[in-house]
């Protein structure tokens, strides 16, 4: 792998960049792996790059059926936060978060990772007591977060208006270490670190079988023949149902669609995200000048990566009511991804009732923040059996009552 | 934006003025089941991609609960009918086998 750097632009620029080398290889699936890992998104690529990188298992495939990061990975509104409300939850997701502050220096790729500071608007008394709790939670999890008030929202954020006819702004939940990142180039940035390591990421791949032996896997069965495997990590988000169906399991998700939009380009005049779940909408403004929105789910199970309209419009009136001055903007963009819901808004990452399948699924509305803590704990999973930082996600907690319960703390936007 | 019919009121509507309530036909365990059948009948689900069985209410119209089959694949819907059931009449099996001929209900048998 040619190392990019300030030299090798400057290299480049005297002719005429003809001699960047592709960023990862074309593979053709081999016959047999250690590891597969089904889903080229963020986690599977960062499941794959730590498994290389932290307990050095290098025969790894990464199979895609579509093309690599196509899935929610590049759909999502690229918010990057940690203030949950469990013990479990701020544990992986701040590992993330502290993990996406070296991520450009750990992949030598750029993923433009901007610490710019996320608020989540707290608009009813109940939410002002519940981000409190947060806070006060976050404070004993060694997460750094404050409650403040609308003064402190309105000098942050000064396109906002506090006191919308609705829904005022009663003060916010401040993290200033959150943000955004860029998120094509965390999927490219691992992808191309997985690919320096010997690693196989094979697209337009799709599994259409699981193959056991004994209540063991031994391989997958693709639209490109045959594979075998002693291991298999299925981390591929919407359609988790559909590969535990071939493995022959159930698993505790529903799958629905969260749909996103962005505006035409304008000035910078929001540099923090805000994020208000009573009225379900967060915005932030990317580099190129676009307001990036956010909303809530469809209420009903759907596969087809688009949702209702009514609810963009519920999420813009929302959001128009809070900031007035975008109500002239004009919308560029409105895509749609299948997000895989669990029970209790907290993911799966976990040994499965066949031996050597492992699942990393149920991120629901927000996996986007924690691709690397996912990637890290799931590869430790994988390569030991066990981790500390998913040991509270196992699938078994459904049947023991033992919930990671998120839904109260981050329902809507995650 | 899907439009659906009540089949207690007749009343076609768009989806807003529904509310979707999750998988029909579950089986509700008692005080005396096991960790495993409240696990079912709680969180697992079916989550098919293709025909799906499901629960809605009409909220802002009767207000009664009924099932619906959709596909959700396609989103194309292949009727509504009553609450009242353990299993889907014939006419919407009927109607879902014109489009897949190989779905079956459970341990529904080949004919």
């Amino acid at each position: 792998m040619k190392k990019y750097s300030v030299f090798a632009v400057a290299r480049e620029a005297m002719r005429h960049h003809s001699g960047w080398p592709r960023a990862w290889r074309d593979a053709q699936p081999k016959r047999r792996y250690d590891v597969i890992i089904v889903g080229a998104g963020g986690h599977g690529l960062a499941t794959a790059y730590y498994l290389g990188k932290n307990f050095g298992v290098t025969n790894v495939a990464v199979l895609e059926k579509g093309w690599l990061g196509g899935g929610n990975t590049g759909r999502n509104t690229t918010i990057i936060r940690s203030n949950y409300l469990q013990d479990p939850s701020a544990a992986i997701y701040e590992k993330s978060r502290s993990l996406y502050e070296t991520l450009s220096q750990d992949l030598n790729y750029n993923v433009m990772f901007s610490p710019r500071g996320v608020i989540m608007l707290a608009q009813t008394e109940h939410e002002v007591r519940g981000y409190k709790r947060t806070a006060h939670a976050n404070a004993l999890q060694g997460v750094s977060t404050e409650f403040i008030g609308p003064e402190r929202v309105k000098q942050l954020v000064p396109i906002i208006n506090l006191d919308g006819p609705r829904y005022p702004v009663l003060g916010g939940l401040w993290q200033a270490r959150g943000g955004t990142a860029r998120h094509d180039a965390v999927a490219w940035g691992y992808a191309r670190a997985c690919s320096d390591m010997g690693m196989d990421i094979i697209q337009k791949c799709e599994v259409t079988g699981v193959r056991q032996t004994g209540g063991k896997v031994t391989g997958v069965s693709t639209t490109r023949g045959d594979i075998d495997c002693d291991k298999l990590g299925l981390v591929v988000a919407g359609h988790s149902g559909q590969l535990a169906g071939m493995a022959g399991f159930r698993l505790p998700i529903e799958s629905v669609a969260l749909q996103a939009l962005v505006s035409e380009p304008i000035k910078p005049c929001m540099d923090v995200v805000v994020m208000a779940n009573t009225v379900h909408g967060y915005m932030s403004q990317s580099d190129k000048g676009e307001m990036v929105i956010g909303g809530g789910t469809d209420g009903y199970n759907n596969y087809t990566q688009r949702g209702s309209f009514h609810h963009i419009e519920e999420t813009v009136r929302a959001l128009v009511e809070t900031f007035p001055m975008i109500s002239r903007l004009k919308m560029l963009r409105q895509w749609g991804g299948i997000v895989d819901v669990t029970g209790d808004r907290s993911p799966i990452l976990s040994k499965t009732p066949v031996e050597g399948i492992f699942i990393n699924a149920g991120w629901g509305t927000g996996g986007f923040k924690a691709i690397p803590g996912s990637g890290w704990g799931f590869a430790e999973l994988m390569a030991k059996g066990h981790s500390p930082l998913t040991q509270a996600f196992g699938l078994e907690r459904f049947a023991e009552g033992r919930f990671i319960d998120e839904s109260v703390a981050a329902g809507v936007a995650h | 934006m899907l439009i659906l019919t009540c089949p207690c009121c007749h009343v076609t509507a768009e989806e807003t003025e529904f509310h979707a309530g999750g998988e029909a036909h579950l089986t509700r365990i008692g005080p005396g089941g096991s960790e495993g059948e409240f696990e079912s009948y709680l969180f697992m689900r079916q989550n098919p991609k293709g025909v799906h069985l499901e629960r809605w209410r009409h909220v802002y119209g009767c207000g009664k609960w009924f099932h619906l089959a959709r596909d959700t694949a396609t989103l194309h819907v292949y009727g509504a009918y009553s609450a009242q059931t353990t299993a889907p009449p014939d006419h919407i099996r009927t109607a879902i086998k014109d489009r897949h001929p190989d779905w079956r209900w459970q341990g529904e048998v080949n004919q």
